[in-house]
């Protein structure tokens, strides 16, 4: 009987697996059975949340594998951890950790400029963020089975989120209203490889998973990226840097499942506590944003 | 016909797709009064603790339990752990099937794997020859089957990945991330 591993099929499938959930970060162990507990379908293992990274400035790289190995020791649903973009041996370490996906991070501090990682190149699966659909596609040429929104991370403001999630999708819409003979035109335009652009056309959709993340901090923001049109969301410094982080994240995944529903989403947003304080990302100056990171 | 898929997490949309192109009705299943008028219910891929979670936090267990005693029912990967009788862990299960399942059998992701199973009951429903192309993405095992549950599939080392108990299915593997049709239609066929 013929087996075979790290397939397209099984890197898209596991993303797959995770729509219509939340991923959150967590720091410690404890936090992982908290996120576990309250319905996560998936764990993000990082040493800081993004807004712990950006408080305490400097280099921010791939966290310690003795955390990361603890993480995944905790709990039973996927673990996924950060690497730098273009950092392809912080990537092959996780890889020999067994995390069950590698977020090709802006949030962390880029290791190349020019370059992101070759992502064909491993059997574990790749999640990366962006801005638009050209981004998204060129991450998917590179080998990312997952796509995120990058968001303005470790803000708890969800403005750059939805600018971020309406220019993909809007990009998409767009793109199933053209004739075939426009589409190497548009890939030139968006730098997009051709045949995505094409199978991108002919789906209607993003050829892979596509969740939302970058300062979603409520149960109404992460149904509104729902709304939008995304997959499912991704919560950093949201959950842990509020007041009630198992209260909270238990109301954002389940605003997330009925995220059409604004009944349910009233009642699980009462009583919350305090969120996360938040920075206003229009008040914020240029070189403080992470999300142009990423080539 | 009509069948509904569990929609509280996971890939519904992909099993609604399926039956789809198979011209079947299909509607999504988040509450229990989505349940009316159904014929037959899908419990799609996911994670098994957060679809348990949001089950147990909107009063679904019962619905579904009673559900699956009349109709048919499959359950995918964590659909097949959500229907099982004992995991060895504690978590919400509908107990509705005599299968005792071992979540992430196989191990972690990158042992995730794709392989193909000769599973005659399948053949013989559809009138097909080929073998089934089965694609595990961080999978259960069925560790055994007592009662009425019998053994539908096994990889080669005799693992059990599907079970059958009357109406009831469930497959360690996803059929809803191929191109072939055939597990869907084989479950029709349980439906009445």
């Amino acid at each position: 009987m013929e087996v075979k591993t790290g397939t397209w099929t099984e890197k898209k499938g596991l993303a797959q697996m995770l729509k219509g959930g939340v991923i959150m970060d967590v720091v410690t162990a404890e936090h992982a059975k908290i996120a576990e507990d309250a319905g996560a379908c998936a764990v993000m293992a990082l040493e800081r949340v993004p807004a712990d990274i950006r408080a305490d400035g400097g280099v921010a790289r791939m966290s310690d594998p003795e955390l990361i190995l603890k993480i995944i020791d905790s709990v039973s649903i996927p673990v996924m951890a950060k690497c730098r973009i273009g950092h392809f041996v912080e990537a092959q370490i996780l890889e020999s950790l067994g995390v069950d996906y590698i977020d090709e991070s802006e949030v962390l501090t880029p290791a190349d400029e020019s370059n992101h990682i070759l992502k064909h190149n491993f059997k574990v699966p790749f999640v990366c963020g962006c801005r638009n659909l050209g981004e998204a596609l060129r991450r998917v040429g590179e080998g990312a089975a997952m796509i995120r929104t990058k968001g303005e991370a470790g803000t708890g403001d969800v403005v750059e989120a939805v600018r971020h999630a309406r220019t993909v999708l809007g990009d998409i819409r767009k793109l199933t209203t053209m004739a075939d003979e426009e589409l190497m035109r548009y890939s030139k335009e968006i730098g997009a490889p051709y045949e995505l652009v094409k199978e991108t056309k002919e789906l209607g959709r993003m050829p892979v998973v596509n969740f939302a993340a970058g300062g979603v901090a409520t149960p109404a923001d992460a149904a509104l990226m729902m709304q939008l049109g995304v997959d499912g969301v991704f919560v950093g410094s949201g959950i842990f840097k509020s007041g009630d982080p198992a209260k909270r994240a238990n109301a954002i995944v389940k605003a997330v499942t009925h995220y059409q529903d604004a009944s349910i989403l009233a009642e699980v947003s009462k009583n919350l506590g305090e969120a996360m304080v938040g920075r206003n990302v229009s008040q914020m100056p240029e070189a403080e944003k992470i999300a142009g990171r990423g080539w | 016909m009509k069948i509904g898929v569990l929609a509280l997490q996971g890939d519904f949309a992909e099993h609604i797709a399926m039956l789809k192109r198979l011209n079947v009705e299909a509607s999504e299943v988040r509450l229990p009064e989505h349940l009316n008028g159904l014929d037959g219910l899908i419990i799609p891929g996911g994670e098994s603790t957060t679809i348990g979670k949001l089950a147990v936090a909107y009063n679904l267990m019962d619905s579904l339990k009673t559900f699956g005693q009349r109709h048919a029912i499959w359950g995918t990967c964590a659909g097949a752990i959500f229907l099982s009788k004992d995991i060895g862990r504690d978590q919400p299960l509908l107990e509705l099937m005599d299968i005792k399942v071992q979540r992430n059998a196989f191990g972690r992701q990158i042992d995730s794997f794709e392989t193909n199973l000769d599973i005659p009951e399948l053949k013989q429903a559809t009138g097909t020859k080929e073998d089934y192309h089965a694609v595990f993405i961080r999978a259960p095992i069925i560790e055994s089957v007592s009662g009425d549950a019998k053994i539908l599939a096994s990889v080669s080392d005799g693992r059990i990945v599907a079970a059958q108990q009357g109406h009831l299915l469930a497959t360690s593997f996803h059929p809803e991330l191929t191109n072939d049709t055939r597990f869907h239609e084989y479950f029709l066929t349980l439906v009445d």
